[in-house]
């Protein structure tokens, strides 16, 4: 097993930055989620781990030793790729088999491994097969196999569920971390679903335009963004945010409602703060439905989720239907048993432990100051 | 009204009918139906018409001397062999005690029996056989070396970053924009210079040159279709760069490297302009030798004929157990499978 460390990695095509220089330690064992939109630099960055793609600049290392130059046949990683690219001409039991023979291996210890993982993944009746002729599932699998029977250190994989219908993503995904779980293998994996990385993950890291905007477990980048583009792009709805003004121990929101800092935020704010503009971050279930909240809004939309109601709400107080750009709208949860009326008043409070705070210059979180 | 008419021409489609096969609406109306009919036979007209020339050749072929020059033409004949034994073999014409006494021989075979009903005697083979033999070793090394070399380049332009890519490319490609009359003069003197005139090496280097520019750009249709993906998956397991090419693109490329060669093979075996101009006795292929079969009393059209058509059922047999693979060639692989 490995641990891998990149060292202010970064890659260039021509004059763009795929990859700015990124620091990143995988430890031993660990299960790492690369998140982020398309084209943020995530494949980039797993295939210069793999060395399929030369390093611009820094180093690369697996288990304390300098990879950065050595090619992709001598790091002892597997790689999954996002259509599987399991060749076509042969059958699956060819594909699987397919990397031990590039060692030399003996045919008994081959057939050996090959039917361990193929009892693993349980596609013991697919060996004759074509993989042209495999359903999404079936093909995941195999390539699946094919990566795990050479046990290397590392396993690479890059959005490996991409292609597979919603329904099969889930069966996989719980079939990924039982073999991660019990192969207790380092992985990287590569996603642009926030759910798979938050399901999956040990850790996140969350890259936008070829940057690392956080690396931290799920509950961290869930409730302490780094920043705002963590804060929208990790849930569903991302947090809401609304601009303000610091004034006195309150902010006052746009749209009118003036919100009561929690104490604890306020020396931290009071202090920290030259300028008045501050940016409020709270997720939809930080707020809590009550006749006395501070903040008011009007019902925009209200959709059912089964277990509780999502209520669009604009704190502006009145319904622009086209929503220009002066108009807020947040996401609350709200009880699912209570009709709210569109077009109908609501006040809300923050969970005071769930409310956080962004500099709309930097866009950077602020840190609460912890007075010892 | 349009419906009924519709059920009334086409008695089992329509509206209460069940589908058996599924029918756009614009197919299936008597206009386009008739359309269909039309080019139908259109095409069969055309397609005879093509053929004429290859079945009054393949007619010719079967012909004697008398039948082939008939005029008017005859389209009813006794078939005869004349043609062919006129290819293979150089004969005598027998003075008539000669003649006689070859006819008390009992040990002729067929080909000797049927020269003699005509008066002559079998001297030995002719040039066409050593002439057709070239014919195939030129045609076969050149398209082994023009595939071979061709998939090379082109799996090197479709898979690297190589400086000025695109120029190369269209230098390779110019290499086919001359006529070949035109390079023929001096290419005539460049190879009598260096000692190439008439011989196997030099005109299978030649039709490989002028083969290549074609094989790389057609292999490199192919090849870029095959996602690197492949490739990056063998090196991630362990082969080198030459073992991904060979367990994972050659295989996956089959169908253009057939698609190529018969292109090429096609091209080598047809070629006359080059053959006439750099081949005498050696290394005579058998385009430019076939008309020149002319006989003492004129042009021997069943010789001829018989040349052609022998010439031609290499040609049709390769093409035809490739034929799925040349829909795909001419169109640069951009059919998906
Ligand atoms: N071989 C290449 N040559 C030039 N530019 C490239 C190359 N590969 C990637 N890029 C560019 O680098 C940037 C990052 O690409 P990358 O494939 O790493 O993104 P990604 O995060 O994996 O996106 P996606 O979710 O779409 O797969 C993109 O702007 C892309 O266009
Ligand atoms: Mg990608």
């Amino acid at each position: 097993m490995a641990e891998i460390e990149l060292r202010q990695v970064a890659k260039k095509f021509g004059d763009l930055w795929a990859v700015k220089p990124m620091d990143l330690t995988i430890y031993d064992g660990e299960f790492v989620a690369l998140l982020g939109p398309s084209g943020c630099g995530k494949t980039t960055t797993l295939r210069m781990i793999s060395g399929l793609e030369a390093v611009t600049e820094g180093r690369i290392f697996i288990n304390g030793k300098d990879v950065t130059w050595l090619s992709a046949s001598q790091r002892d990683i597997a790689f999954v790729f996002q259509f599987f690219a399991l060749y076509p001409q042969m059958t699956v039991r060819q594909n699987i088999a397919f990397p031990l023979e590039s060692q030399g291996m003996k045919r008994a210890e081959i057939n050996q491994r090959v039917a361990e993982v193929v009892k693993l993944l349980e596609i013991g009746h697919l060996l004759q097969r074509k993989p042209p002729a495999l359903s999404g599932g079936d093909k995941q699998r195999v390539a699946l196999a094919r990566s795990l029977v050479r046990k290397p250190a590392c396993f690479l994989m890059d959005e490996p569920l991409g292609a597979l219908d919603a329904e099969f993503r889930e069966v996989m995904r719980a079939e990924i971390k039982r073999l991660h779980l019990a192969q207790h293998a380092t992985t990287v994996y590569v996603t642009h679903d926030q759910v798979e990385a938050m399901a999956m993950g040990d850790r996140i890291v969350v890259m936008s335009a070829a940057e690392v905007q956080q690396i931290g477990t799920p509950a961290q980048v869930y409730h302490d963004p780094a920043n705002l583009f963590v804060a929208n792009f990790i849930g569903s709805p991302g947090m809401n945010l609304v601009p303000g003004k610091y004034v006195g121990d309150e902010v006052h929101l746009r749209g009118g409602s003036v919100y009561p800092t929690p104490p604890a935020w306020r020396p931290t704010l009071a202090a920290r703060w030259q300028r008045d503009d501050v940016i409020v971050g709270f997720r939809p279930e930080a707020a809590q439905v009550s006749e006395t909240g501070a903040i008011r809004g009007m019902v925009y939309a209200s959709d059912l989720h089964g277990s509780y109601t999502m209520l669009h709400v604009s704190l502006n107080g009145e319904l622009r239907p086209n929503g220009n750009g002066e108009d807020t709208i947040v996401h609350i949860r709200a009880r699912r048993d209570v009709h709210y009326v569109i077009g109908s008043l609501v006040r809300f409070d923050l969970n005071p432990e769930m409310v956080r705070f962004f500099d709309p210059e930097s866009e950077k979180a602020i840190a609460k100051e912890v007075r010892g | 009204m349009a419906s009924t008419r519709v059920e009334h021409a086409f008695s089992r489609v329509g509206p209460g009918f069940a589908v058996v096969e599924s029918v756009r609406v614009d197919q299936i109306t008597p206009r386009a139906r008739l359309g269909i009919t039309a080019r139908l036979i259109l095409s069969i007209i055309i397609a005879f018409v093509m053929l004429i020339p290859v079945l009054w050749m393949a007619m010719t072929a079967f012909k004697a001397r008398p039948d082939a020059t008939a005029s008017p033409p005859k389209v009813i004949f006794v078939p005869s062999l004349d043609g062919f034994i006129g290819l293979f073999t150089n004969r005598t014409q027998l003075s008539a005690a000669a003649l006689a006494e070859q006819q008390q021989r009992t040990d002729l075979n067929f080909w000797e029996r049927q020269t003699l009903a005509r008066g002559m005697r079998i001297l030995g083979p002719s040039k066409f056989v050593s002439q057709l033999s070239n014919s195939l070793i030129i045609a076969i090394s050149s398209t082994i070396l023009a595939v071979t070399l061709g998939l090379l380049s082109a799996y090197a332009f479709s898979r690297y970053d190589i400086p000025g890519k695109r120029d190369w490319l269209f230098f390779i490609l110019s290499t086919r924009m001359l006529p070949a009359v035109v390079v023929t003069i001096p290419i005539f003197l460049m190879y009598r210079a260096v000692g190439l005139y008439d011989t196997h090496v030099g005109m299978i280097l030649l039709y490989t040159v002028f083969n290549l520019s074609f094989s790389v750009w057609l292999l490199k249709g192919f090849i870029d279709e095959i996602p690197i993906e492949y490739e990056e998956a063998a090196l991630v397991d362990g082969y080198s760069r030459l073992q991904a090419f060979r367990k994972i693109v050659l295989p996956q490329c089959v169908t253009g490297i057939a698609a190529t060669a018969v292109f090429c093979l096609i091209f080598a075996w047809n070629e006359y302009a080059f053959a006439l101009m750099l081949t005498s006795e050696k290394a005579r292929t058998a385009p430019p030798a076939i008309p020149a079969n002319l006989g003492i009393g004129g042009i021997e059209w069943h010789v001829i004929a018989a040349g052609s058509m022998l010439f031609l059922i290499p040609v049709v047999i390769v093409t035809f157990a490739l034929r799925q693979y040349l829909l795909r060639g001419v169109t640069f692989g951009a059919i998906r499978q």
